[in-house]
């Protein structure tokens, strides 16, 4: 693609040097009994892309309003750009890019007209034209918001989000609820848009997005984060390079337990739930036949063996017990 | 995250911002790309594309004016039935009399069981009934104003009937003046009840739906100047003000002879004052809902009063004086007041200047207390 090029642009100079693109410490918001974030820490530094993963409720939603200035917190600091909220609203939201998760724009405008309101917004910007074709909505240029489809629909918000020529981008869940071919395509833009020397935050419950997308990715589970790093250090950090998972029954004569399969051979740690193991393994090569031979010698039978690369998901399910998806 | 927070002074001197990055679209914007015209276009467009909502901001009040003109159109003096209960010489000769006082349609009827039939469905607005004695009885609701009408005609024609000569003498002279008819009463009814239609259904109703579809949010997560959303609703009010008022007097004056007494420019001054009243009155209708059914409740709320209280369709003075004070300082009293003193009566600036005040009134107080609770996300 030719992307690259036009959205690029030297960024230099216009954060100092060292100023981090969003400081959060100890923000905390309840609504009623519910606490929505508990004491959440951050720093994104200028040029990176940062991602918020965590489970439906997780307290992503709020955390990155809060950062946006549409929230306010009830504790914490927020600096965005190295400004604070009750500085100057107005500048500091000539320098930022926003996407919130559930805005259905006008459905009766057409794709440029609502990209040319959004353009009106702001003293500095880019061309109309131009971002319409870097999102690839060229040919449904003057097609109703209305009759776009769901990914359509999250490019035309991303349109808008850049229209401005932020420094800084908010996304929240871009891709949620899209074919994968939509996401690939939002994918390739962030990435274009990381590139360009943006500094962009997301938030997601697709580890395999965060893996793609992010630089830094906070693993946000109950308000906090509960571990923080690019995604290949929090995978390092589970210490085992792959899962295997495999079924056998639990409760028979002789059946396994957690602790013996922990020291088998290459294997780093094991759980089981409702008959299903799964093992964190250091070498793959060692612990399957180490499992198999196990299994052999008391007679248990094997079902379903699988492994695949530790993953996110991995190390989330590692540090709460819990899938990403069951929130 | 174990580094430690350092929280900055307040005082601090804030990091400056680097020099600007190439100027994609260099200079100021031209004024039709500006956030004020971008936002009244959308207005517009969003207007214009939904064919329901044209309907029933311009030509609705024309069908329902036009409606209630042939409903209400000045026929030749109503022709009432009468019925007279037969069977005798006298009744036959009480038929005859009335046949010939005009007026009057008469029906015979054959005993007291039809008599009592044609006055409960209204057949006969009232039933004479003559005695062998040579007495007639009148048969009539009196609170109907058929039945009291029918009872002087008939009554009259009795009594002439029977030789009765009036001591003065009277000349009649029908007139017929445009301005007095129930057209002319109903249409500046009509057109302030749709000023403050568009006033507050049309703010209301847009702005809830724009924060229910987190659209307001999203507008207010850009540096937009919040004045110029609020202010894109008064630019586009205007003009389709315009196109309605147009509408209306326009198809009043064509199709009904309506009168439009008073200057224009009056009427214009009228017509924008009151819009920008009701436009208050929205704004602060729809500051806090989060719903279109909340807030389509709370327009009802506001607006169903006037329609009864504030003499759209009857004069408001038919309530009791007790409840005057308070129907005569609604707004829409005081624009139709203000309308038909222009339109019909022809009055100057002395006439409206006291309706205009109150609209006024009504209009920045709502309109401050709107800004102070207005929810933007």
């Amino acid at each position: 693609m030719t992307m690259s090029a036009s959205v690029a642009g030297s960024l230099a100079g216009r954060v100092p040097a060292g100023t981090p693109a969003l400081r959060v410490a100890g923000l905390r918001k309840r609504y009623g009994d519910v606490v929505a974030v508990d004491g959440l820490d951050l720093t994104v530094a200028a040029g990176e892309c940062f991602g918020l993963l965590g489970p439906n409720g997780a307290g992503k939603t709020t955390t990155i309003e809060i950062c946006e200035g549409l929230t306010m917190p009830d504790e914490g600091i927020v600096e965005v750009l190295g400004r604070r909220w009750d500085e100057d609203e107005h500048a500091l939201r000539e320098r930022l890019g926003i996407q919130l998760q559930e805005t259905q724009l006008a459905e009766k405008l057409t794709v440029e007209e609502t990209v040319r309101l959004f353009r009106s917004f702001y003293a500095r910007g880019r061309e109309v034209d131009e971002v319409i074709d870097l999102v690839q909505l060229g040919e449904k240029r003057g097609a109703r918001v209305g009759k776009l489809s769901g990914g359509q629909k999250q490019r035309l918000a991303l349109a808008c989000a850049m229209v401005g020529d932020p420094e800084l981008l908010f996304l929240d869940e871009p891709t949620t609820g899209l074919d994968p071919q939509s996401r690939r395509q939002l994918w390739d833009l962030i990435v274009e848009l990381r590139a360009s020397g943006r500094s962009i935050v997301l938030t997601t419950h697709y580890m395999d997005e965060a893996e793609k997308l992010c630089d830094q990715v906070a693993i946000v589970d109950h308000g906090r984060v509960i571990a923080l790093g690019s995604p290949r250090e929090l995978i390092a950090s589970l210490g085992a390079e792959h899962v295997v998972e495999f079924t056998a029954p639990s409760a028979a004569p002789g059946a396994l337990t957690v602790q013996q399969l922990g020291a088998l051979d290459g294997v780093q740690s094991a759980r089981e739930h409702d008959g299903r193991w799964t093992l964190e393994v250091v070498e793959l090569a060692r612990a399957v036949p180490a499992l198999l031979e196990e299994l052999a010698r008391r007679g248990l039978p094997l079902g379903e063996l699988a492994t695949h690369s530790a993953t996110l998901e991995d190390v989330f399910v590692s540090l709460t017990g819990r899938q990403l998806r069951d929130g | 995250m174990a580094e430690p927070i350092r929280v900055p002074e307040r005082d601090e001197p804030a990091p400056t911002r680097g020099t600007p990055l190439r100027a994609v679209t260099g200079a100021r914007l031209p004024w039709r790309e500006s956030s004020l015209a971008q936002l009244t276009l959308v207005r517009f467009r969003e207007f214009i594309r939904e064919p329901e909502a044209v309907f029933w901001t311009f030509l609705f009040p024309v069908v329902l004016a036009i409606g209630l003109g042939i409903a209400f159109r000045n026929k030749p003096a109503d022709v009432i039935a009468v019925g007279v209960v037969g069977g005798s010489a006298t009744a036959d000769s009480l038929v005859a009399r009335l046949t010939k006082a005009g007026g009057l349609k008469v029906i015979a009827l054959a005993d007291d069981g039809a008599a009592r039939r044609a006055l409960r469905t209204g057949e006969a607005a009232l039933v004479a009934v003559t005695t062998p004695a040579g007495a007639v009885e009148y048969q009539f609701d009196d609170t109907r104003p058929e039945g009291r009408t029918a009872r002087f005609l008939v009554d009259d024609a009795v009594q002439r009937g029977a030789g009765r000569r009036d001591p003065v003498r009277v000349a009649e002279r029908k007139v017929q003046e445009k301005g007095s008819r129930y057209i002319d009463f109903v249409i500046p009814g009509l057109l302030g009840m749709n000023i403050m239609g568009g006033g507050i259904w049309g703010l209301a109703f847009a702005i809830v739906d724009a924060r229910r579809k987190h659209l307001l949010k999203r507008l207010v997560s850009t540096p937009m100047r919040h004045a110029h959303y609020l202010v894109s609703f008064v630019f586009s009010r205007f003009a389709f003000l315009i196109v309605e008022v147009i509408v209306i007097v326009g198809s009043a004056v064509l199709l009904f002879g309506v009168p439009v007494r008073g200057s224009l420019v009056q009427l214009a001054v009228v017509c924008i004052v009151s819009s920008l009243g009701f436009g208050g009155l929205g704004l602060l209708i729809s500051s806090r809902a989060r719903t279109t059914e909340g807030v389509s409740g709370l327009t009802n709320l506001v607006m169903m009063p006037m329609w009864v209280l504030s003499g759209v369709f009857f004069s408001s003075t038919n309530f009791p004086a007790v409840a005057q004070p308070v129907i005569q300082a609604l707004p829409l009293t005081a624009t139709i007041n203000a309308l038909r003193a222009t339109m019909l009566q022809g009055a100057g600036w002395d006439a409206v200047v006291m309706p205009m005040l109150v609209v006024l009134v009504w209009g920045v107080g709502s309109f401050v207390v709107a800004l102070r609770i207005f929810r933007w996300r």
